[in-house]
C-alpha cells in the first residue's frame, strides 16, 4: 500500500520536464494521471527515485480539430474523451473506447497519453489508435518527431518512446463521413482489462467493404493490426463467410498470455468473436 | 528527515496546509493528518472506491493520488456534504431508501453520487449503475443505492428554480 | 378499549415489530462519522506491519532484523523467538487446533506471518517490513487435498505430527485432521442397493473468500500501570475473543476489554482470532504503548478465513417416480495448514448434516474427511451458516441431477420429495428436528410469479433455435441460530446469548446484547422487538453491543444467530420487565394481576378501560416508594437464552439465465426470491439482507475462486482478479415472502441474512447447468465464469457460427 520514497518534481514547462528526464535518466518516471504507475508503486513493483509530474505543464490538454485531423493533448483525461462533443461527432470510436476504460474515477485522472505510452497491451488506446492510424508527437531534448501508432508499440512495456522523450500530442485522421465504428471489449466485469477486444472502422460502398481497419487489444505483447483479416474483407459483402474468415485470420495473429481471464485458446477464440461483433456493429453504424 | 513539500488546498471550504513526503497518499493525509476519517481504505489496487473524494469537480480515488499533486485543489469529502446542519439530498435519500448497511462504502459512494448528479441530473437506472461502477459494495447489492440516487435526483431537480 | 384507529395510532407510535423502521445507525454513517478500527488514534500509538512468507512451504533458516531496525521510525521487530518467552508463538484456534502466531522454524502457506515490524507510522513500518531478510529453504508443497494423505506426502504440521487427535477424533495420517460422519451408512447402502435409479456426481465447492470491504485489524492497548488490556477489534464475537485472550495471555479476563465498534462487513471473515491481533497485543504489552495493525486487501484475501474448498461426492437413490430413498454425501475438506475455523466440538464439519434439505429422505449418510494443505487456514466463513452452503449446494444440485436422469420436471421432483406441513416438527434421518416449514405454498407462489410454465415453453422454443436459456430452482432449508448449549459450543463455551435491559424513570431504555452487528441493523431491530414487548417507542430505546466491559456475555453475530438467540433473549428480558410492571400496575390500580389486560402500551383493567397505567407511567412508578410490599425498585432485567433448538428458515428461489454460447457469458435475466424467516421484524432490513446475500451468491456462482499454482503460489489474490461485482453486473432482485413462525422461538422469528447466500448459489448454478441440460450435461463446477462456460460450449461444439 505504501510506495517507497522518491523525489517529486512538478515542472511548469516541457523543456524543464525534458531536462529533468535528462538529468535523472532511468531513475525517473513520468507521472501523468498516475493510475497505471501509482498502483505499481504502491505494491513496490516500480520504485523510481524521481517522479516528474506532467500535470502542471500548460498546453498538453485539449481536443481540437486541425484540418482533417483531431489533435488530442497527451494529458487529456479519459473522462474528457468520453464527454467530448467533437469526438462524438468526428471520432466516435474513441468515445466508445474510452467508456470501456476502467471506471469513472480512474477516467477522471487517467490520460490518453499515459494509456498509450505505458506500452501495456492490455490498455485500450493502443489498439484504438492503431485502428485509427493515429500518430504520436514525441518531444525530446533534440526536438520533436512524429511516430505512427503502427511503429510505436514494440513489445511488452516497450515503445518507441526514447529515454528523455515525452509524448505530447496524439494526431488522429478524421474517418470520412459514413465510416462505421465499434470497439467490442469482452471483460470479466466492467473496469477489467480486456479478455479480448477488437477496434474496427468500416466503410462500405454499395454494400461491400471499401475500407476496413481492425486492431486487437490484449492478444499479444503489443496491440495487433489484423492486416490479413482486413485484406480478406475488401470488396466483399459482410456475410457469414466473410465474417468467419476475417475472425479466423484475426485469431491467427494472436499470441495471448494465459491468466485468470482465460487460457490462450479461449482468448484467441474471443479475439475472433470480438472481431466479428465489432465488424457487425460497425456495419450497423456505417452509412 | 525525508524531504517534505508544503501543500495547500481547500478541504470542505477550509484552507489547509500540510507538510508531506512526496510519497504520502492523499487518503492518508486526509485520514491521519486532517482527521477526516470518512473516506475509507478497502484495497490497495485502486479498485474498490471506498476512498473516493471530490477534487476540483472530479470524483477521484484518493488512494491513487499523491498529496503533492493536490496543490491549490478544491476538495470535498463526505464530511462536507452536510451544510448548516442540513443533510444533502443524497445523504437523506440513502437513509430513507436503506442504501447502506455496514456503512463502509457509504462515504465514497455518496461522494461519487454527488458528482454524478452534478454532471447528469436525471440519470436512468442503467446510467446510475454505470456511473457508480467505480464503487464496490458488499452489503446492499446496489439495488437500494440506485433507488437512493434516483430519489435524490428527483429531490434536487424539484428544488431547482423553475 | 380504545377504538381501532386510536389503537393503531398508539401502535404506530411504537414503531415496533413488523415496521420498516428507518435505521438508527445511519446518522453517523451517512456523515462519514462511523468509528471503524482504522479510525482509532491513541496517543503514542505504534503501527505494526507484518512480514510474510513468499513460499507456501519452507523452513526458516534465519531472520536478519538488522536493516529493518536501522530504518528510521522503526522501534522493534518481533519474531517467533520474541513471543516464546510469553509462550505466545503458538495459539489455540477456535477449531481445537493450534496455529503459529509468527512462524516458528517453518512456514506452511504463502503469505504466512513471519515477523512484525513496529514503527512510529505506517510508512516507516512498511519500509521496515521491506528490509527484514528471511532465509528460507523451500519445501515441496501440497496444494491438492487429494494428495494430502498419500503415503509419501510431505508432513505439513510437524508440530503435531505425533498427535493422534487434534480435537475431533483419531487421525490416520499426519496431514489428516478428522473424519466426521452422521446418519446410518448401512441403511443408506441398502437403499442404494435396492433402488430403481441412482445418480452420482463429483461436485466441487471451490475455495472462495468473504472479502468484506473493511479488512481485519485491531488497536491493542496495554497499560503497564493498571495491567489492563484494551483491544479495539474487527470481531464478530468480542466476548469469545476476550475469553480466548485471557486463556492465551494469562492476563485475568477481568482486566481485558474487547471493543467491537463499527465493523465494515463481516460475513464470517471476522470470527477467527488472527495472528496479527495476537502479535499486536504482545507488542503493546512489551512496549507499553498502543499498537495498531491493519491488514491489506491482498493479505485479507490470502491469509484470513477462506470459505468452502469442499470436494464432494453426491449420491441419491430413488424410485422410478423420483422419490428419494437414500442419500450419501461425502466431502474431502481442504482446511489449509491449520484447523482454525469456528467449530462446535461435536460438529467439526459444522452443520453439514442438514444436507437432506427440504426433503423427507428416509436413509442418509454423510461423511467429511478434513485434511491439511499448504494453504491459508479457514473453511467456515462467508454467510455459510457453518457449512450449510456446502450441504445445500449438494442436495439442490443432486435433486436436479436426479430430475434430469428421470426426465421429471425440476419443480415437480421437489414437490414429490418435500417434507409436508403436517410432518413438522420433522426430525430428519440425519438427526435435525426442523421446527416448522410449509414448502409447497412457497414454491407454488414463486412458480406462479415467474410464470414457470411459460418459461419452460420459452426455453423449448429457444433450444429449437440453438439458444441457451436456463431455469434454476432452489428450495432450501437453512439451519441457523447456533445453538443449544448441549450440542453447540466453542472451546467449551456454550452458544447461548444475552440481553440486558435497563429502563429509565422517564421511559427511555438502554439494552445491551452479546451479539455484534457488522451492518445488520441491530440498533434498529432489537429496539423494535423491545418496543413491541414493552410498549415504549423504539425511538427511545438505545441498543449497544460490542464492548465487553458493558454488554452481557454472548457468542456474537455469525451463522444468522442474532435474531434466533439474542432476539429471543431480548424478548425474554423484556417480558421479565413487563411481568414486574404488571405487578406494579396492579398495585397502583388496586386490582389483582389477573384483572389486567395488556393493550399495546398499557395495562387496562378488564371491563373498565378508563382505568389504565401506561408503561411510561410505570417506568417512573418503579423508581418511587409506592411499590408492592417487598419489591425492589427499578425495571431492569437480563436474560441469557439457551435456545432449545436451532431454527430453520427456508425459501424458494427461481433464476432465469441466458448464456452466450460464443463467449460463455452468463446473464441473469431474472431472479425471484421468496424467503420464509418466520416472524419478520423489519421488512426493509430483511429485503436489504436478501439483496446483499443474493449479490454475494451471484459473485460466488459466476466468478469467485482463490486459485493456486502447483507450488502453492496465489494466482489471483487481489481485487484485480477476485470477482466483486459492480452495480453494472449485479442483477435486480425480486423479493417475496411467506411467514411460518418458529414454534419454539419467543417471537416466532428464525433469522434470515444467510438464506439468500445459501439458496442463491445453487439456484444460479442450477440455472446455468439447466441451460445445457438438453445437451446431456448433468453438472458443471463453479465458478461459472465466461471462460469455464465457454469451455463447456466448446466441448459440445456449439460455439461455432
Amino acid at each position: 500500500m505504501i510506495p517507497s520514497a522518491f523525489e517529486y518534481h512538478a515542472p511548469t514547462s516541457l523543456p524543464d520536464a525534458i531536462a529533468l528526464l535528462g538529468r535523472y535518466g532511468d531513475e525517473a518516471k513520468l507521472l501523468a494521471g498516475g493510475h497505471s504507475l501509482l498502483p505499481m508503486m504502491k505494491l513496490r513493483f516500480a520504485t523510481p527515485a524521481h517522479l516528474i509530474d506532467l500535470g502542471r505543464i500548460p498546453g498538453l490538454r485539449g481536443i481540437s480539430e486541425a484540418g482533417n485531423e483531431i489533435h488530442i493533448g497527451a494529458m487529456t483525461t479519459e473522462n474528457e474523451l468520453v464527454w467530448s462533443k467533437l469526438l462524438a461527432q468526428k471520432v466516435p470510436l474513441l468515445v466508445e473506447g474510452a467508456r470501456w476504460i476502467a471506471d469513472p474515477q480512474v477516467r477522471y485522472r487517467g490520460t490518453v497519453g499515459g494509456d498509450i505510452s505505458h506500452g501495456d497491451p492490455a490498455n485500450d488506446h493502443p489498439a484504438l489508435m492503431l485502428a485509427l492510424d493515429a500518430s504520436f508527437v514525441l518531444r525530446g531534448a533534440r526536438g520533436e518527431r512524429v511516430v505512427k501508432a503502427a511503429d510505436f508499440f514494440l513489445g511488452l512495456y516497450a515503445t518507441e518512446l526514447q529515454a528523455g522523450e515525452v509524448l505530447t500530442r496524439i494526431q488522429v485522421p478524421i474517418p470520412p463521413p459514413g465510416t462505421g465504428w465499434a470497439y467490442e471489449k469482452l471483460k470479466r466485469k466492467i473496469g477489467d482489462f480486456a479478455t479480448a477486444a477488437a477496434a474496427v472502422l468500416l466503410a462500405l460502398d454499395g454494400g461491400r467493404v471499401a475500407r476496413v481497419s481492425i486492431a486487437l487489444t490484449n492478444a499479444g505483447a503489443t496491440p495487433l493490426k489484423a492486416a490479413a483479416a482486413e485484406a480478406s474483407l475488401l470488396g466483399r459483402a459482410l456475410d457469414e463467410a466473410a465474417l468467419s474468415e476475417a475472425a479466423r485470420l484475426a485469431m491467427d495473429i494472436c499470441d495471448p498470455a494465459a491468466d485468470q481471464r482465460g487460457d490462450a485458446e479461449y482468448k484467441r477464440a474471443m479475439a475472433g468473436e470480438m472481431t466479428r461483433r465489432a465488424l457487425l456493429k460497425a456495419r450497423e453504424r456505417a452509412a | 528527515m525525508a524531504n517534505k513539500h508544503v501543500v495547500s488546498f481547500t478541504l470542505n471550504g477550509k484552507e489547509v496546509d500540510v507538510a508531506v513526503e512526496p510519497r504520502e497518499l492523499l487518503i492518508h493525509t486526509l485520514r491521519e493528518r486532517l482527521l477526516h476519517t470518512g473516506p475509507h481504505i478497502g484495497c490497495e489496487t485502486s479498485h474498490c472506491g471506498a476512498c473516493t473524494v471530490d477534487l476540483d469537480g472530479m470524483s477521484v480515488k484518493s488512494c491513487t493520488m499523491l498529496t503533492v499533486q493536490c496543490e491549490g485543489a478544491s476538495m470535498v469529502t463526505i464530511e462536507g456534504l452536510e451544510q448548516g446542519g442540513v443533510l444533502h439530498a443524497l445523504q437523506q435519500a440513502f437513509h430513507e431508501h436503506h442504501g447502506l448497511q455496514c456503512g463502509y462504502c457509504t462515504p465514497g459512494m455518496i461522494t461519487r453520487a454527488y458528482r454524478l448528479l452534478q454532471e447528469n441530473p436525471n440519470p436512468s437506472e442503467e446510467e446510475i449503475r454505470y456511473w457508480i461502477s467505480g464503487n464496490l459494495c458488499r452489503c446492499t447489492g446496489y439495488q437500494n443505492i440506485v433507488k437512493a440516487v434516483q430519489a435524490a435526483a428527483q429531490k434536487l431537480a424539484a428544488a431547482q428554480p423553475a | 378499549m380504545g377504538d381501532m384507529s386510536e389503537l393503531q395510532a398508539r401502535e404506530d407510535q411504537l414503531q415496533g415489530m413488523g415496521v420498516s423502521l428507518l435505521r438508527k445507525e445511519d446518522a453517523r454513517f451517512i456523515r462519514g462519522q462511523g468509528s471503524y478500527v482504522d479510525d482509532i488514534k491513541l496517543p503514542g500509538m505504534l503501527f505494526g506491519a507484518l512480514v510474510r512468507s513468499p513460499y507456501a512451504h519452507a523452513r526458516i533458516k534465519g531472520i536478519d532484523k538488522s536493516k529493518a531496525l536501522a530504518c528510521p521510525g522503526v522501534v522493534a521487530v518481533l519474531t517467533a523467538d520474541d513471543l516464546k518467552p510469553v509462550k505466545l508463538h503458538w495459539m489455540p484456534t477456535l477449531g481445537g487446533d493450534v496455529q503459529a502466531v509468527l512462524a516458528d522454524q517453518k512456514v506452511c502457506f504463502q503469505l504466512q506471518e513471519v515477523a512484525m515490524v513496529l514503527a512510529s507510522d505506517r510508512y516507516a513500518a512498511a519500509d521496515g517490513a521491506a528490509l527484514v531478510e528471511v532465509d528460507y529453504e523451500e519445501l515441496p508443497a501440497i496444494v491438492d487435498p487429494k494428495k494430502s494423505m498419500a503415503a509419501d506426502a510431505p508432513v505439513i504440521r510437524e508440530d503435531i505430527a505425533e498427535k493422534k487427535d487434534v480435537g475431533h477424533g483419531p487421525r490416520t495420517h499426519p496431514n489428516h485432521i478428522f473424519t466426521w460422519e452422521a446418519g446410518n451408512q448401512a441403511a443408506a447402502d441398502a437403499a442404494f442397493a435396492g433402488a430403481a435409479v441412482t445418480v452420482r456426481e463429483e461436485i466441487l465447492n471451490p475455495r472462495v473468500h468473504p472479502c468484506p470491504l473493511e479488512t481485519c485489524g485491531c488497536v491493542a492497548s496495554f497499560s503497564k500501570a493498571t495491567g489492563n488490556l484494551t483491544v479495539y477489534l474487527t470481531s464478530q464475537a468480542p466476548h469469545i475473543v476476550r475469553t480466548v485472550l485471557a486463556m492465551l495471555s494469562g492476563i485475568p479476563e477481568s482486566k481485558i476489554r474487547v471493543v467491537g465498534g463499527d465493523i465494515g462487513g463481516g460475513f464470517g471473515n471476522k470470527v477467527p482470532v488472527y495472528p496479527g491481533y495476537v502479535v499486536a497485543i504482545v507488542a503493546s504489552i512489551v512496549t507499553g504503548v498502543p499498537v495498531k495493525w491493519i491488514e491489506s486487501r491482498i493479505d485479507n484475501i490470502s491469509t484470513t478465513g477462506f470459505a468452502r474448498d469442499y470436494h464432494g461426492i453426491g449420491e441419491l437413490a430413488a424410485d422410478a417416480d423420483g422419490r428419494i430413498k437414500g442419500l450419501r454425501f461425502t466431502a474431502l475438506a481442504d482446511h489449509g495448514a491449520f484447523n482454525s475455523h469456528v467449530s462446535a466440538t461435536k460438529f467439526p464439519a459444522g452443520l453439514f448434516s442438514i444436507c437432506t434439505g427440504s426433503y423427507a429422505i428416509p436413509n442418509a449418510y454423510c461423511r467429511v474427511d478434513a485434511v491439511y494443505t499448504n494453504k491459508a487456514p479457514g473453511g467456515v466463513a462467508y454467510r455459510c451458516s457453518l457449512r450449510v452452503t456446502e450441504a445445500v449446494y449438494l442436495i439442490e444440485r443432486m435433486i436436479d441431477v436426479l430430475a434430469q436422469k428421470l426426465g421429471i420436471d425440476k419443480a415437480e421432483i421437489r414437490r414429490r420429495n418435500f417434507v409436508q406441513k403436517e410432518q413438522f416438527p420433522y426430525t430428519t434421518s440425519l438427526g435435525w428436528t426442523l421446527d416448522s416449514g410449509d414448502y409447497v405454498p412457497a414454491l407454488e407462489k414463486v412458480l406462479k410469479a415467474v410464470d414457470y410454465e411459460g418459461l419452460r415453453r420459452e426455453q423449448a422454443e429457444k433450444r429449437a433455435k440453438g439458444e441457451l436459456m436456463g431455469i434454476g430452482i432452489a428450495t432450501f432449508t437453512e439451519i441457523v441460530g447456533a445453538g443449544p448449549t448441549k450440542a453447540c459450543d466453542i472451546l467449551g463455551i456454550g452458544l447461548f446469548d444475552s440481553c440486558e435491559i435497563r429502563v429509565h424513570p422517564t421511559g427511555g431504555v438502554i439494552a445491551r446484547l452479546g451479539t455484534m452487528s457488522q451492518g445488520q441493523g441491530h440498533a434498529t431491530t432489537y429496539a423494535q422487538i423491545i418496543a413491541t414487548e414493552l410498549g415504549l417507542p423504539a425511538s427511545d430505546i438505545v441498543v449497544e453491543e460490542g464492548d465487553t466491559d458493558k454488554a452481557p456475555y454472548g457468542a456474537g453475530t455469525w451463522g444468522s444467530r442474532s435474531t434466533p438467540v439474542a432476539g429471543a433473549a431480548a424478548a425474554k428480558a423484556a417480558r421479565k420487565i413487563k411481568d414486574k410492571a404488571r405487578q406494579i400496575a396492579a398495585h397502583l390500580l388496586e386490582v389483582g394481576e389477573g384483572d389486567l389486560e395488556w393493550e399495546v402500551d398499557r395495562f387496562t383493567v378488564k371491563g373498565n378501560p378508563g382505568q389504565a397505567k401506561t408503561m411510561k407511567e410505570l417506568c417512573m412508578a418503579a423508581h418511587t416508594g409506592n411499590l408492592p410490599e417487598g419489591m425492589e425498585q427499578g425495571l431492569n432485567a437480563v436474560s441469557y437464552y439457551d435456545p432449545p433448538n436451532l431454527t430453520y428458515p427456508f425459501g424458494a428461489y427461481v433464476c432465469v439465465v441466458d448464456v452466450d454460447r460464443f463467449t460463455g457469458e452468463v446473464k441473469v435475466r431474472r431472479f425471484y426470491a421468496l424467503d420464509d424467516c418466520g416472524t419478520r421484524i423489519n421488512p426493509m432490513i430483511i429485503e436489504g439482507q436478501i439483496h446483499g446475500g443474493l449479490t454475494e451468491a451471484f459473485a460466488v456462482a459466476l466468478g469467485q475462486q482463490i486459485p493456486f499454482d502447483e507450488n502453492g503460489n496465489h494466482l489471483g489474490n487481489s481485487l484485480m482478479d477476485y470477482f466483486l461485482p459492480t452495480a453494472v453486473e449485479t442483477p435486480r432482485w425480486e423479493t417475496d415472502h411467506t411467514v411460518t413462525p418458529s414454534p419454539h422461538h419467543p417471537l416466532g422469528a428464525k433469522g434470515v441474512a444467510e438464506s439468500p447466500h445459501v439458496g442463491g448459489i445453487p439456484c444460479i448454478s442450477n440455472a446455468v447447468i439447466d441451460a445445457f441440460a438438453h445437451l446431456g450435461v448433468t453438472h458443471m463446477d463453479m465458478p461459472h465464469s465466461a471462460w469455464r462456460v465457454w469451455q463447456q460450449c466448446h466441448a459440445l461444439g456449439i460455439d461455432r457460427h
